[in-house]
């Protein structure tokens, strides 16, 4: 275990949504290698707190990889440097001593900055409304097991399902577009039997929802499939393409 | 019918505009390349000359050429829109951008690649295209004798000579076959004397190459068409064939030309 | 007044049916005239904003985070329980029953315990309607696997994730309320009080976690689905953001408080690294089926291990101490979690801990490996061999793995009728924020069951009752109650405002949470608890003299919505250790170290404390009194637990 390190920090800091912003360097020193990226800066913040100093704000809760609230966008990554984790699951071991780190926001028309390095992603929950579900009502569903699923098919849906809705996709997308995002849980209920009634409906509504947020359109670089902390798959995004020029060109019912 | 030009502008609508009028472009591209090579033929321009003539008169091919013509207009005007509407998409930029860590640079750069394709064709149509079509090109008179096809004759007619139009008959008194056709291959042989031409073409199928070694493949996955089972034939395609071979067999005919001819 | 838990008469297996019929209904052309306010989007309170919604009620649903979906719900691993008996193994919902009830050490009530058994299996197939992507097998059916040391196969699970793949179900049932209208959901929205109007809770009053606004709601009914409070001891499995103060708010405006001191502690965490440490991870218990729990048998050893002089590897088969088995030698290592807690932190007491802390204790996967071979140890547990291994940089395919306990539940809650409605009308709990069905421990895959069996079929049945009894006139928004509690709210946020100490909020966090953890975690005594009593006044006196809040209200400002939360634990750690004090018996997850067998085993006290514990609040620095719902068994019979 190697030991302590001393850091310089290239922050993001904006007083509010109005504000232009600027960025701001902190010291964080005497780092310990095992402290997570969030704890780093909760040891910076207590400093800056003790000296009346306003925190440095930034979105977190579960802190262990899950719940999708954290973000941060590292020395030019989202996430920061390693594949597959949250910044929450980033620990300070990825970084070297004297290393300078820059942290802004996520950067896109559709997440805004609220304060600092918090955004506002509520862009994604209007998606997510617009069609990301299965119109069941509580009680009156079939048992369990009489909608037997291929496991294979199951296992591919739940591949889907993982994503946390972080928004790390936009964020590393140089187009910043959500379509990793959205066809993770359009792919989700396209492949599973339950979703099938509502399957084109379904990928009308939230592509027209997903445009109208103002994200961009996909290149298919892939940085949010190399990004993304769930690896979610760029298949999803070729499922989702597919189910919705089939909904528009071949199918009878259209919404959107 | 709105519901259905709807499609075509959303996000998804557009890319499969690009799409499409992208891998219209990639097979217009193999034929252009097969065409072409008959430059490389030791027949001072015969048989090139004729399949530009053919392929300049041929109805069917006529309407596929305006096609190809649409096709392009539309891929370089959907491009601007697409791009601009993804620089709106971030209107705050990142300080500090490490793109090269999930991405490869040729996804990242389609529309500056796109950019010098576009310049290339401008320079390459009123070129070529322009010449043969509106420019006073001269004529040129083909004679092969049908015992021995290889023994070509030659002749170029001065541009005052009557009648000048396209011919290819048969001469049973000379036992020739004959065809006074427009010399493009004069054209093309000309131009590629010159440096400058011959850099220019290098570099745009450079240009070409990583516009589509990403493209070819990214227009399957923006069409949907992705299955464990043809992805990598995709990806092969798109690296040798559309990424090397194409561009590469392209790059060969000015610099031909240029030390060779 | 006296604790009227309201459960039905009738044959344990017939009081659900029977209460269900009996409960009056509201008319449907009625329901859109009621307005439900469900504070907490987590299991409980997504799955009941979503049916209510449903049935045409009007729904407000709040939560703090960005997203519904980011409830601490989410963060569930194992699995859940449901009585399916798919697997043909001997499961009921009666053994669920009895495996619920003994699980908690007696402390629950039957009725609620059968009920929750009964619907558990419709909460499987409402959540694979939804598209919940469980496991399966290749035939297309469900997967089962046994979980918490049951006997059988009854825990469904959806890989390592089965909380969040739950929580996206009701999430989605949610969203498709709020597309339709029928609720409104308010994101990044605190619940800072409840407002009563003539007795009855009939809004709540909010603070709007960007702007700063204190806004007031209200409702007919206010549905508390905020969660447990586990956070009261700063290093916990919970989320950052997990606090009491919706429940806590809600006490001090009449809602009693049962067995707060119960909490349950997970033996297999990731131990602490350092003062730096802000939460614990938890590693699925399942760990324990193949590894070995050890520490060095002697002190010395010990200190040289944590200087780093020796290896694991260097302690020799005779030198080491596999407390598990040698104290439990039936079931070993796979002894329930309290027993494994506590015997883990007797041995790091005892000064013979591990790692850099000392605060830990060896899960050695050699002889696994050595049995199975490392394949088959990496498809068992290769997923938390990876989070291990990403969160400590230690292989635990090479070095055995250091895990200690950490607080992981909270038992304790809002006290709630067999309606899951408090001592305050109109006012109801759901999920972990209430204290029923679990006793004095939970058992393993339980608490989502019971998180969504409130959510989804419980509260749209009982809440119509109360509805249909108080009317659908609309409810007064202009009653001065609103004005005054928003006021009362307002005045508080100003005082923590003007803290301008010394001592950040954090700081008085871990603090409270060092004297909760030693005094009030796994074993107590009297003379412990006494101390920590003292403790926490002074720290909390300390304070509001000391902390530093910064910024202003009107803007996002974590210091301050720390500051709100760390407040009201340094109130509820009191009553807490009120709680555990009185409560003289050990039981459950507790140990109290008066109460124990010849061998040093918990013992129960079943003839002074077979009751709930609900506390009320009597006003500030008053001591809170103490009100007993006696538990009634007709159906089980009470057994001492053993694991020898
Ligand atoms: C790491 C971990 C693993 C677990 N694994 C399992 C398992 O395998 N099986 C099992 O059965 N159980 C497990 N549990 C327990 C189980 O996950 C929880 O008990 C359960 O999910 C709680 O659900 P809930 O809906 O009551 O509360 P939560 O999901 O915690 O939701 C609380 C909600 O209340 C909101 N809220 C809180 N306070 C306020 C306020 N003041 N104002 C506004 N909103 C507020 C929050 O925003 C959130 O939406 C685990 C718990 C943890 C921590
Ligand atoms: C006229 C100048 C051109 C411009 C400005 C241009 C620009 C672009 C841009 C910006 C894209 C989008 C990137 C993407 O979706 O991956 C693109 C895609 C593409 N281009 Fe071009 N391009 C031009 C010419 C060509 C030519 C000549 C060809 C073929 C010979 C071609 C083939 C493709 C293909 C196949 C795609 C992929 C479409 C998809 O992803 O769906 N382009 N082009
Ligand atoms: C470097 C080798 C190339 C040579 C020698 C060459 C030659 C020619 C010639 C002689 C013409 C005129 C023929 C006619 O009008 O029928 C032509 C037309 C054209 N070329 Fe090329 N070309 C080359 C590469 C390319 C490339 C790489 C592209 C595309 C990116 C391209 C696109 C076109 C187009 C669009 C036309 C007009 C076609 C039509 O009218 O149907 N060429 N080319
Ligand atoms: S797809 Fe991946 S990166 Fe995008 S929101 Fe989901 S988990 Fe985050
Ligand atoms: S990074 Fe962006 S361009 Fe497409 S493949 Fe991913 S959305
Ligand atoms: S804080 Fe929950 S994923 Fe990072």
């Amino acid at each position: 275990m190697s030991g302590n390190m001393n850091l310089t920090l290239k922050v993001w800091r904006q007083k509010n949504s109005a504000d232009q912003g600027r960025f701001v360097t902190y010291k964080a020193d005497n780092i310990s290698p095992d402290m997570s990226f969030l704890e780093m800066l909760d040891v910076v913040n207590e400093t800056l707190v003790k000296k009346g100093e306003d925190p440095i704000h930034f979105d977190h809760d579960c802190r262990e990889g899950i719940c999708g609230m954290c973000s941060l966008y590292i020395n030019g990554r989202p996430h920061g440097p390693k594949r597959a984790i949250t910044t929450c699951q980033l620990h300070m071991r990825s970084f070297e001593d004297g290393e300078t780190i820059t942290i802004e926001p996520w950067r896109a028309a559709a997440f805004p900055v609220i304060k600092d390095l918090a955004v506002d992603r509520s862009s994604f929950e209007r998606i997510q409304q617009a069609g990301g579900y299965v119109s069941v009502n509580t009680g009156g569903v079939p048992d369990a097991n009489e909608i037997p699923v291929p496991k294979v098919i199951a296992d591919e849906a739940f591949n889907s399902a993982t994503c946390i809705q972080c928004g790390a996709c936009v964020a590393a997308c140089k187009n910043a577009s959500a379509m990793l995002f959205v066809s993770a849980k359009v792919s989700q209920l396209a492949l599973l039997p339950q979703g099938q009634p509502e399957r084109y409906r379904r990928v009308q509504a939230m592509v027209a929802q997903m445009d109208a947020e103002g994200f961009g359109n996909c290149t298919n670089t892939g940085a949010c499939e190399a990004e993304c902390p769930k690896e979610i798959s760029l298949t999803n995004i070729a499922r989702m393409n597919r189910d919705y020029f089939t909904s528009k060109f071949f199918k009878e019912e259209d919404i959107h | 019918m709105s519901n259905f030009s709807k499609a075509f502008s959303s996000s998804l609508g557009k890319k499969l505009i690009m799409s499409l009028t992208g891998l219209f472009l990639c097979t217009f591209l193999i034929v252009h390349l097969i065409g072409n090579l008959q430059l490389f033929k030791d027949d001072q321009g015969m048989a090139f000359n004729s399949y530009s003539y053919f392929m300049t008169h041929f109805l069917p091919i006529k309407i596929i050429s305006y096609v190809l013509y649409a096709s392009i207009i539309i891929h370089a005007v959907y491009a601007l829109v697409l791009t601009r509407s993804n620089s709106k998409a971030r209107p705050t930029g990142y300080a500090e951008y490490n793109g090269k860590a999930n991405s490869p640079w040729t996804s990242r750069n389609m529309g500056i690649l796109g950019t010098i394709i576009l310049i290339f064709l401008v320079v390459h149509m009123s070129n070529f295209w322009a010449q043969y079509h509106w420019g006073g090109l001269p004529y040129t008179k083909y004679e092969a004798e049908l015992q021995n096809p290889d023994a070509v004759t030659v002749t170029q007619l001065p541009i005052s000579a009557v009648p000048l139009v396209h011919s290819d008959y048969v001469d049973a008194q000379n036992g020739t076959k004959v065809l006074i056709a427009k010399d493009l291959y004069q054209v093309v042989h000309a131009s590629f004397k010159q440096w400058w031409y011959v850099v220019l073409y290098v570099l745009s199928m450079a240009a070409l190459s990583f516009h589509l070694i990403h493209g070819f493949r990214s227009a399957f996955q923006t069409l949907g068409w992705d299955h464990k089972r043809y992805v990598p034939l995709i990806r092969t395609l798109s690296l040798w064939v559309f990424g090397i071979l194409i561009p590469v067999a392209f790059a060969a005919m000015p610099l031909f030309f240029f030390f060779f001819k | 007044m006296k604790l009227d838990a309201k459960i039905p008469e009738g044959p344990l297996g017939e009081k659900w049916a029977k209460h269900k019929f009996n409960l009056k209904l509201v008319n449907p052309a009625n329901k859109r005239k009621y307005n439900i306010i469900v504070v907490g989007t987590g299991l409980a309170g997504a799955s009941a904003a979503a049916s209510l919604a449903e049935l045409g009620y009007n729904v407000q649903a709040f939560c703090f985070q960005d997203s519904p979906r980011r409830a601490h719900s989410i963060a569930a691993q194992g699995g859940i329980n449901a009585a399916k008996n798919y697997r043909n193994d001997g499961d009921s919902v009666y053994r669920l029953f009895y495996d619920t009830i003994k699980g908690g050490d007696y402390r629950a009530r039957e009725g609620n315990v059968h009920r929750l058994a009964e619907v558990s299996v419709n909460i499987i197939d409402q959540c694979v309607a939804q598209g919940v992507p469980f496991a399966r097998e290749y035939g297309g059916l469900l997967d089962n696997r046994s979980f918490g040391g049951a006997q059988v196969s009854r825990t469904f699970y959806a890989r390592g994730q089965t909380g969040q793949q739950l929580l996206l179900g009701a999430y989605s049932a949610l969203n498709r309320q709020i597309n339709e209208g029928k609720v409104k959901m308010y994101n990044r929205h605190e619940m800072l009080d409840v407002v009563m109007v003539d007795g009855k809770a009939q809004g709540i009053v909010t603070r709007d976690l960007i702007t700063g606004k204190i806004e007031t709601h209200a409702g007919h009914a206010v549905l508390l689905c905020t969660g447990g409070y586990g956070n009261v001891f700063y290093l916990s499995t919970n989320a950052m953001g997990c606090n009491v103060t919706a429940a806590w708010k809600a006490h001090k405006r009449g809602a009693y408080f049962g067995n707060p001191c119960f909490t349950q502690i997970h033996p297999t965490c990731i131990p602490v690294t350092g003062d730096h440490q802000s939460k614990l991870t938890l590693m699925s218990e399942s760990l324990r089926n193949d590894g070995r729990v050890w520490v060095p048998k002697t002190q010395e050893m010990s200190q040289r291990l944590r200087k780093g002089e020796i290896r694991a590897s260097d302690i020799k088969e005779e030198d080491r101490d596999y407390f598990l088995e040698r104290k439990y030698p039936s079931f070993g290592n796979l002894v329930p979690r309290d027993v494994a807690s506590r015997n883990a932190k007797e041995a790091v007491d005892d000064g013979r801990g591990v790692g850099t802390s000392g605060v830990a204790v060896f899960l050695d996967f050699a002889d696994a490996i050595k049995r199975l071979g490392e394949d088959a140890v990496r498809a068992k547990y290769g997923n938390l061999f990876d989070m291990y291994y990403q969160i400590t940089d230690e292989n635990p395919y090479k070095v055995p793995m250091r895990i200690y306990p950490a607080v992981h539940y909270t038992m304790g809650g809002l006290w709630v009728d067999y309606n899951l409605m408090t001592t305050v009308p109109g006012l109801y709990a759901l999920g972990e924020a209430n204290f029923s069905d679990h006793g004095a421990n939970r058992l393993g895959a339980s608490a989502l069951m019971q998180g969504l069996a409130d959510g989804y079929f419980v509260i749209p049945y009982t809440v119509g009752d109360y509805l249909a009894t108080i009317g659908p006139a609309p409810v007064n928004a202009n009653h001065p109650a609103f004005a005054q509690t928003k006021k009362e709210a307002e005045d508080r946020i100003n005082k923590l405002l003007s803290l301008k100490g010394t001592k950040t909020v954090d700081e008085y966090h871990r603090e409270l949470g060092n004297i909760m953890w030693e005094y009030c975690g796994m074993a107590r005594s009297e003379e412990g608890l006494i101390k920590a009593k003292g403790l926490i006044r002074e720290l909390r006196e300390d304070f509001w003299k000391n902390a530093i809040v910064l910024g202003s209200n009107e803007e996002l400002n974590q210091s301050l919505e720390k500051a709100g939360r760390v407040a009201d634990f340094l109130e509820l750690g009191e009553l807490m250790v009120d709680d555990a004090l009185h409560r003289k018996e050990s039981c459950g997850g507790h140990f109290r170290v008066e109460s124990q067998t010849e061998e040093g085993e918990a013992k129960r006290d079943d003839e002074n404390f077979a009751y709930v514990a609900a506390w009320e609040y009597k006003g500030e620095s008053q001591p809170s009194e103490l009100h007993k719902e006696e538990l009634v068994f007709e159906n089980v019979k009470l057994t001492q637990r053993s694991y020898k």
